[in-house]
């Protein structure tokens, strides 16, 4: 019986790595994106609520090949960032982290928009009308009010993370120790027929992401608990 | 009322085929009652003076402070003027306990020191309730914790919006003679929203009736009621509110007997004791006319009144009649037929009748 070798680990530090390096962003990206989408009479409400659903319905690789074409050298961002001096995304760690928070985008923002949504406009106007401004409010009121959705939303962010391969494949390639994470390792594994370790490693992805999620669901009921 | 104190809006406002256009012209203390039926629009203007509504035009000026002036493009929001605000379903915070509500929107404004909390706290009964979580509680006391919650926050004006529809009977009585007492003790002016004539009938100083996004008349409580040009919507709400003192109680028949300037009212006997004003709603429904002092009727009131103008009602057959009696204004509503078979014009005198019976559960 075999254990985990030490590349195994390394895919595996490396998926975690990544997971929450993604949540931590995305939270902070969705927060004022799904609060935004939440409150405002923009006309331009409905278009970027479908642009942000969007990576839901594409197959990833094709999500992963247009940011190829856009990150790498000979593309639009890519080489605005080779004029700055700076190392092209494609990859890189940073590249598989801008890739995967776009396609975990809509993960992480349906659950706080549906958050913010069921608070409703009541708690928000009597604080306004109590003093408090616009920042206060989101700060001492939604956030709190909105907080099982906001845990919601970080474990469907990192469960998801941890679970693509599509776009990784694309957008890392399958660097070992840089963007080689456990999705890929494991289809090493499985393309090389040594499905003991495939089984060894999916396992431990298994067993990760299902305590996330019983992590998150304890934690939420604790706090209704308490309500 | 000068033109720099009180509250003065004008109002433009068109939603889903609903047009508010509304003047008001508020007195600077006491309690002002927007009244009408659900859909008048009165809940829109209390949110409109709040700032909760920005789509809706206008001007609106408190005292010194110009809050929205749509052709300056002046708008103060709702967190800069200083309010008060309670609503239907208390608004209270779920994630806040009793006592993490309550010290919003003192925390906000700048926890003023003349404020004395425990007596609001205790005035409103919630010191026991300070710790609790505010799924715990009752209609009542939620509705309780809100008006602290409110007053806590040291507002410059007080909006309710139906603080007691949500409540049962005994709930809502409760919080209606809490209401009362604040009436009696607060200088703060309060607008307070509702489609119930006996809160209007208890708390309204000040009364602006609403019909179909319009205000239709406004004034003194008294003068306002007792108008005989109002639309059909508002007839059924009709009649007179007495202000007068305590004079007596007969204990052994649980009346109470008490003086106005046209009169004497006999009524069923409440908490108010002697020497206390209280006041009383006759409807205009309750009020029967004859032309010589009845001696043998069962009706415990007479009021010898003048007839001052004769008015429709909302159905043919019937009539308003308003009567004054002493400084008091009263209205009748009557059948045609009776009008005129007793040949009942301006200037005749006559008695109203009014049954202690109509004048109790209040």
């Amino acid at each position: 019986m075999p254990w985990l070798s030490d590349q195994d680990l390394e895919a595996l530090a490396l998926t975690l790595r990544l997971a929450a390096t993604v949540t931590l962003l995305l939270l902070a990206l969705g927060l004022p994106l799904a609060w935004w989408l939440t409150h405002t009479r923009s006309r331009w409400r409905k278009p970027v609520a479908a642009l942000v659903a969007l990576p839901i319905v594409l197959p990833p690789t094709v999500l992963g090949f247009y940011l190829l074409l856009w990150l790498g050298p000979q593309g639009a961002v890519g080489r605005a960032m080779t004029a700055l001096g700076l190392q092209t995304l494609p990859f890189t760690f940073a590249g598989l982290v801008v890739a995967s928070m776009l396609y975990s985008l809509p993960f992480v923002v349906q659950p706080l928009h549906d958050a913010f949504g069921a608070i409703g406009r009541r708690p928000l106007e009597v604080a306004a009308c109590l003093g408090a401004g616009p920042f206060d409010r989101f700060v001492s009121v939604a956030l709190p009010l909105a907080l099982p959705g906001v845990l919601t939303a970080s474990a469907l962010g990192f469960a998801h993370t941890v679970g693509e391969f599509g776009v990784v494949l694309m957008i890392g390639g399958n660097i070992p120790g840089q963007t080689r994470v456990a999705s890929t390792q494991i289809y090493d594994y499985v393309q090389s027929g040594n499905y003991a370790h495939a089984h060894l490693l999916s396992l431990s992805l298994l067993l990760i992401a299902f305590l996330a999620l019983l992590a998150i669901s304890l934690l939420r009921t604790r706090r209704s608990a308490h309500d | 009322m000068t033109d720099a104190s009180g509250l003065d809006a004008q109002l433009r406002w068109s939603r889903d085929g609903f047009d508010l256009d509304v003047a008001l012209q508020l007195p600077p203390r006491g309690v002002s009652v927007l009244f009408g039926a659900s859909g008048s629009g009165k809940t829109s203007c209390l949110r409109a003076l709040a700032g909760l509504e920005p789509a809706c035009t206008g001007r609106v000026r408190f005292g010194d402070a110009l809050w929205q002036d749509s052709a300056l493009r002046v708008f103060v929001p709702p967190h800069k003027r200083r309010l008060g605000y309670v609503v239907q379903d208390a608004g209270l915070f779920a994630h806040r306990s009793v006592a993490g509500n309550l010290d919003y929107g003192f925390r906000r404004a700048g926890r003023p020191a003349h404020l004395d909390r425990d007596a609001l706290i205790d005035a409103f009964g919630v010191r026991d309730l300070l710790p609790r979580r505010v799924h715990a509680l009752s209609g009542g006391q939620r509705q309780r914790v809100a008006i602290v919650r409110a007053l806590f926050a040291d507002p410059a004006l007080l909006l309710f919006d139906e603080p007691l529809s949500a409540l049962d009977a005994g709930a809502r009585d409760t919080l209606l003679g809490h209401l009362e007492t604040l009436h009696a003790t607060l200088a703060t002016p309060m607008v307070y929203v509702t489609h119930a004539i006996d809160e209007v009938t208890r708390l309204a100083d000040h009364l602006v009736l609403l019909d179909a996004g319009r205000a239709v008349a406004q004034g003194s409580l008294q003068a306002t009621l007792a108008r005989l040009d109002l639309p059909p919507s508002l007839v059924e709400a009709m009649g007179a509110v007495i202000e007068g003192e305590v004079v007596r109680h007969h204990a052994d028949e649980h009346l109470a007997e008490v003086t106005f300037d046209g009169g004497t009212l006999l009524l069923p006997r409440r908490r108010a004791a002697v020497g206390q004003t209280v006041r009383c709603r006759i409807g205009a429904r309750d009020v029967v006319l004859s032309l010589t002092p009845p001696s043998d009727s069962s009706a415990l009131n007479h009021l010898r009144c003048r007839i001052t103008a004769v008015g429709d009602a909302d159905h043919p057959s019937q009539c308003l009649v308003q009567l004054r009696a002493g400084n008091q204004l009263l209205l009748a509503r009557i059948t045609r037929r009776s009008l005129h078979a007793l040949a009942l014009q301006p200037d005749r005198e006559v008695w109203a009748q009014v049954k202690a019976v109509a004048l109790g559960g209040q």
